[in-house]
């Protein structure tokens, strides 16, 4: 059986306790709701794209441990990086929680840094709706910002 | 007469398994329950030895099977003193049944501008139909807000109810465990002229239920919740009123004749029973019925206020502050069904750590998002105990929640 420790590891407890980027942006950003509708958790993502660079991004709402600090690690991840590389990102880790759909190749090289800590949700399967909640959010989001 | 919890307990052979070594723990009977061996027989049984289509065949084996299956019907009648079985329609599930009352009712009688009253303690299944028929129809719907402890609150109920045509109302909450006045409701609502349309999901399982005493005109609930199989909802209706309900689904079984220019339906209660049914699970929730009746609904009840007190009393002396329990503080008033906050800590991360300790309680929004709104939580954990549940269980479920401490 898959531990706890597996799940709550330390890093994800402390953005979870200390989430990174929380709040609201003004226009010209723009947002996206999510919503897990088996649990109720809803995030709004922000993000403010400027020459093809997310040059700033935010997230508010209320949820569990693992999507809070997801969202919050994810936010720290693309900050003032292009789209390419954003959605890049976006891609390797849905892929890391079993959950990429298309079929262009994953990036390996792109290193996820304390991401990774979210590897082991993997082994808990109804939680990875929670740890995906906020990078489903972020692509409505981007795609609202006509990217 | 106490229930014999210990003996019980035995006849559930899943309460038995351990799960990495350790006792289940199952505090989740609010969303479904577990099943007895004689359920677990009669399913078996039928479906090894019995097992035939009902109502259009000459053949023995089918014979038997409609016997069967028209026994649950009989028997669930006596279960919820239903004057006349054929008043029982078998559904898929509670959500069928309310789906099937609403809209057919509503369609055939509502027009813009009618009102249904409502209550902010409603599930989904008692929601969406109705706003449903906002869209298609125009209607209106009233709210019956709560008091501070989770209970109706009444002080207005007749303002509310003046000019409604319908008030479709739940007898348990599947939330908060509150359990409203059903009879005093039906007879307001009576008395406005309105619809008394009761949602009997949480209540039929655990208390007395008696149709012709509340003067309801529709009930709805679920076998899954009270130790049947899942498959199976039940809608009792008034003859007068299900005579004059147009079908909801149309198909086989359910018509009397068909022509190239249209058809008439066939009698209660076939008229709602389009399709081939469960037949196994029906059949299965007769041998539930009759289980749950030998025991007496009246000691279920005693057993689960006993619960209550003991959860209550137990929970709040050892964490104060730290926990906050939704609902009712009488245990009177309640069914053993628990939504709380504990620590700040959030409802998932909560039941992952009980589970932990093979402790399975929900966590959610329970289907009632309104409610949760009120609440002001986007979820809670739950904790519901049924007829087979202990106070060591309870104490289970507080040494858990305290681990739960050593991580958040
Ligand atoms: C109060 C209430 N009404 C209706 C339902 C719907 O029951 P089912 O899911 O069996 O259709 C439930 C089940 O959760 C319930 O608790």
């Amino acid at each position: 059986m898959a531990g706890l420790e597996d799940l709550y590891r330390e890093i994800i407890l402390d953005h979870y306790r200390t989430p990174r980027n929380r709040g609201e942006l003004d226009a010209p950003a723009v947002s996206a709701e999510g919503h897990n509708p088996l649990c109720g958790d809803e995030i709004r993502i922000f993000v403010d794209v400027q020459d093809g660079v997310v040059t700033d991004v935010r997230f508010n709402g209320s949820g569990c441990s693992i999507s809070q600090s997801s969202a919050s690690m994810m936010t720290s991840a693309i900050k003032g990086k292009p789209v390419d590389q954003v959605k890049a990102i976006v891609k390797k880790f849905k892929s890391m929680m079993t959950v990429d759909e298309d079929e262009s190749p994953v990036d390996e090289s792109l290193n996820l840094g304390d991401l990774e800590a979210l590897q082991g949700v993997v082994k808990f399967p109804v939680r990875i709706k929670c740890a995906t909640l906020g990078w489903n959010t972020l692509l409505d989001a981007l795609t609202t910002a006509g990217q | 007469m106490s229930l014999d919890v210990a003996s019980i307990r035995k006849d559930f052979p899943v309460l038995h398994r351990l799960i990495n070594d350790k006792p289940l723990v199952y505090l989740d009977s609010a969303n479904t329950s577990q099943k007895p061996q004689v359920v677990i027989d009669a399913l078996a049984n039928f479906m090894a030895n019995g097992y035939a289509p009902i109502n259009r065949s000459a053949y023995q084996l089918a014979a038997e099977a409609t016997d069967l299956f028209e026994g649950t019907r009989t028997a669930l009648a006596k279960f919820i003193n239903a004057p006349k079985a054929h008043e029982v329609i078998f559904t898929k599930n509670a959500t069928e049944a309310l789906n099937l009352v609403i809209l057919s009712w509503g369609r055939a009688n509502m027009k813009a501008g009618d009102t249904v009253l409502l209550t902010h303690m409603e599930h989904h299944a008692n929601i969406v139909p109705w706003h449903m028929l906002v869209a298609e129809r125009g209607i209106q719907l009233r709210w019956i807000p709560l008091t501070s402890d989770g209970q109706l609150d009444l002080s207005n109920l007749d303002s509310l109810l003046q000019g409604v045509k319908v008030f479709s109302f739940t007898a348990m909450s599947n939330v908060l465990g509150t359990i409203n006045p059903v009879q005093q409701l039906c007879a307001a609502a009576h008395k406005a002229g309105a619809l008394a349309i009761v949602d009997a999901c949480q209540s039929v399982p655990h208390q007395l239920t008696d149709v012709q005493a509340w003067d309801a005109d529709f009930v709805t609930f679920s076998s899954h919740k009270m130790c049947g199989p899942s498959g199976v909802g039940v809608l009792w209706g008034r003859e007068a009123l299900l005579e004059a309900l147009p079908p909801f689904l149309g198909g086989g079984n359910m018509i009397a004749d068909v022509r190239l220019d249209g058809f008439t339906t066939a009698e209660l209660p076939a008229k709602f029973e389009a399709g081939t049914p469960a037949i196994a699970e029906v059949i299965a929730l007769g041998a539930a019925v009759r289980y749950l009746d030998n025991l007496g609904m009246a000691n279920i009840r005693r057993h689960e206020i006993e619960m209550s007190t003991y959860v209550l009393n137990s929970l709040t002396e050892r964490f104060g502050d730290d926990i906050t329990i939704h609902g009712p503080t009488n245990p009177e008033l309640r069914g053993a069904t628990f939504s709380f906050a504990f620590r700040g800590i959030h409802p998932h991360d909560l039941s992952q750590v009980l589970d932990q300790s093979n402790v399975c309680v929900r966590a959610g929004h329970h289907c009632a998002k309104p409610l949760m709104r009120i609440l002001g939580a986007n979820a809670t954990a739950r904790a519901s105990f049924y007829l087979y549940n202990t106070q060591q269980e309870a104490d289970m479920l507080a040494d858990a929640l305290d681990s739960a401490s050593d991580i958040f």
